[in-house]
Formats: C-alpha cells, sequence, structure tokens
C-alpha cells in the first residue's frame, strides 16, 4: 500500500492539473527518478495511471506497461547503472489519440548495431538483450539517439489508442 | 505482487505452479534459486507450470532460458504448462516457442517426459 500512496503522490498533480493547448496535448509527467528498481516500478505504474485516465484498455495497457518497464530497465541497469548520482528523466504527454513517454539516462550511450541480434539462431539462448525487442513489439513508434553530455540515451515511445482502447473493452 | 513458486510432484516429475509476476528483481531470483535448488537435488524432470502467471518481462524470460540451458546441461528437461496468450505471445515474439516445449495439459505433459 506504501508503493501506492508513493505513486499516486507522483502522479496526482498532473492528473489534477491537465491544463491542454490549443491541439488538446498536455503534459502529464515531468520527473527525475533515481537509478533504482523502485523507480522502474513507479514508473510503470505511474503511467499506468496516466493511460488509463487517458482512456486507453486493458491490452493497450499491457503493452504500454511492458514496454515502459523494459525502457525504464535499460535507462536504470544499462544506462545509469544503478549509479545513484545519476538520474532518470521521464516525460509524458498525451494526446486526444495518443501517448508519448520519453526516458532519457545519463549513461554513455550505445549504438544500436553494436548489439546482438536477440533472434539469431546463435543468440536465442542468451538470458538477456530481449528488452528493445519487446519495446519494438509493444510500442507504435519507438526512435532512439544520444542526447549528449551529462545525458546519455533518449528514448521515445509512442502508443496510439486502438478502437478497443476507445470502447474501454478487452480484447483478451 | 512477485512471483510465489509452489512445487509439487507427480510421479518423478517436479511441477511448478508459479504465481503473480516474473520481473527483473525478486521475482527472477526467486524462479533462479528454485530451478537451482531442485536441480541440485537430483530433480531433473521439470515442469514450469505458469497458468497463474499475470506478466513476464525480458528479465524473467532470460530466467526462463537459463533455467533451461542449466536443466538440460546437468541431463535435464524443462517444459511449460499452461501459458496464457500474453506470455505465448512474449514466446512468439522472442522465438522462444522453438526453445521450449509447451503444453496445455498437465496429464500430456507428464506423460512426455518418460
Amino acid at each position: 500500500m506504501l508503493r501506492k500512496a508513493f505513486d499516486l503522490a507522483v502522479v496526482r498533480p498532473y492528473l489534477e492539473n491537465m491544463a491542454e493547448n490549443q491541439n488538446g496535448a498536455s503534459n502529464k509527467l515531468d520527473v527525475q527518478l533515481e537509478s533504482t528498481l523502485d523507480s522502474v516500478d513507479l514508473a510503470e505504474t505511474s503511467i499506468l495511471k496516466i493511460a488509463e485516465e487517458s482512456g486507453f484498455g486493458e491490452d493497450d495497457l499491457h503493452k504500454l506497461g511492458m514496454a515502459v518497464r523494459e525502457a525504464m530497465v535499460n535507462a536504470v541497469v544499462h544506462g545509469n547503472r544503478y549509479n545513484l548520482k545519476k538520474k532518470v528523466h521521464l516525460r509524458v504527454d498525451t494526446d486526444p489519440s495518443s501517448l508519448r513517454v520519453t526516458i532519457v539516462d545519463e549513461g554513455e550511450g550505445f549504438e544500436l548495431q553494436d548489439l546482438p541480434d536477440p533472434l539469431a539462431e546463435e543468440n536465442l539462448l542468451r538470458q538477456s538483450g530481449r528488452g528493445l525487442l519487446l519495446i519494438q513489439a509493444f510500442v507504435d513508434e519507438f526512435s532512439m539517439h544520444k542526447a549528449g553530455p551529462p545525458l546519455g540515451t533518449e528514448v521515445t515511445l509512442v502508443f496510439n489508442k486502438t478502437n478497443q482502447s476507445e470502447a474501454g473493452g478487452s480484447a483478451e | 505482487m512477485s512471483v510465489k513458486l509452489t512445487i509439487r510432484q507427480v510421479g518423478d516429475v517436479t511441477v511448478m505452479d508459479a504465481n503473480g509476476r516474473i520481473t527483473l528483481g525478486e521475482g527472477s531470483s526467486t524462479f533462479r534459486d528454485t530451478i537451482k535448488d531442485l536441480t541440485a537435488r537430483g530433480n531433473k524432470k521439470l515442469l514450469l507450470n505458469l497458468g497463474d502467471v499475470s506478466y513476464i518481462d525480458s528479465s524473467g524470460i532470460g530466467e526462463m532460458v537459463s533455467g533451461f540451458t542449466s536443466v538440460t546441461n546437468q541431463g535435464g528437461q524443462l517444459k511449460l504448462l499452461n501459458l496464457n496468450k500474453r506470455v505465448k505471445d512474449l514466446l512468439q515474439i522472442t522465438k522462444l516457442y522453438t526453445v521450449f516445449e509447451v503444453f496445455e495439459d498437465e496429464a500430456a505433459a507428464v506423460r512426455s517426459f518418460s
């Protein structure tokens, strides 16, 4: 229950102040998080709450939660390497049809082409390396680039509402 | 909630009933420690029942793969039972359906070890 209260404390100001611009877009969350696994849980549950408030349906919420979790793990574990002096910058923007999540770490950054292909036969039994694959499977738009010092890798995830979301139902 | 594993024996097959989330941190280490403990005791026919697992992340998948490799290298087998649609989708996306033997019926899964 403590975690729930913590989550709400972070998200509530943004939910209560949903000032929208002329395009119906609004910034729902803009925070710096510690480089810990608690921050991964916090980001996941907070963004799920925002997405739920924005009208995303159950199946979309699952995909959204998975992608955000994987991107946060990458930022905390591989980017900032649990270094508590480094922060993870998390921003969430919404408009009537989509939700955009931007996650920036303070790590050294990396090149996508340097990563082993997790679907190659010789890599199927590797323990790690599937995070970006899952992110890209679950988002509608994905981009990643080096943000430049002191920031490291910036990842942007865009989720579009599906018909199932508009109806508020589940296709399970 | 992280994953909870309940161990039971069906003949010479050890069934692990998982409940909760298998994610980075406590969830994945519980899984890793249990597999290690079971194989150390000589249990080499392992059936992982994922029927009550609501969520697996890439770390959880990594632990399942690691468990599979560890058991296989010791001459044993790790098979999967009762995957929900979301977990099946994960195995499809990661191509791990080509690695794991998957069952929907426990009796058939148990028979497959003999």
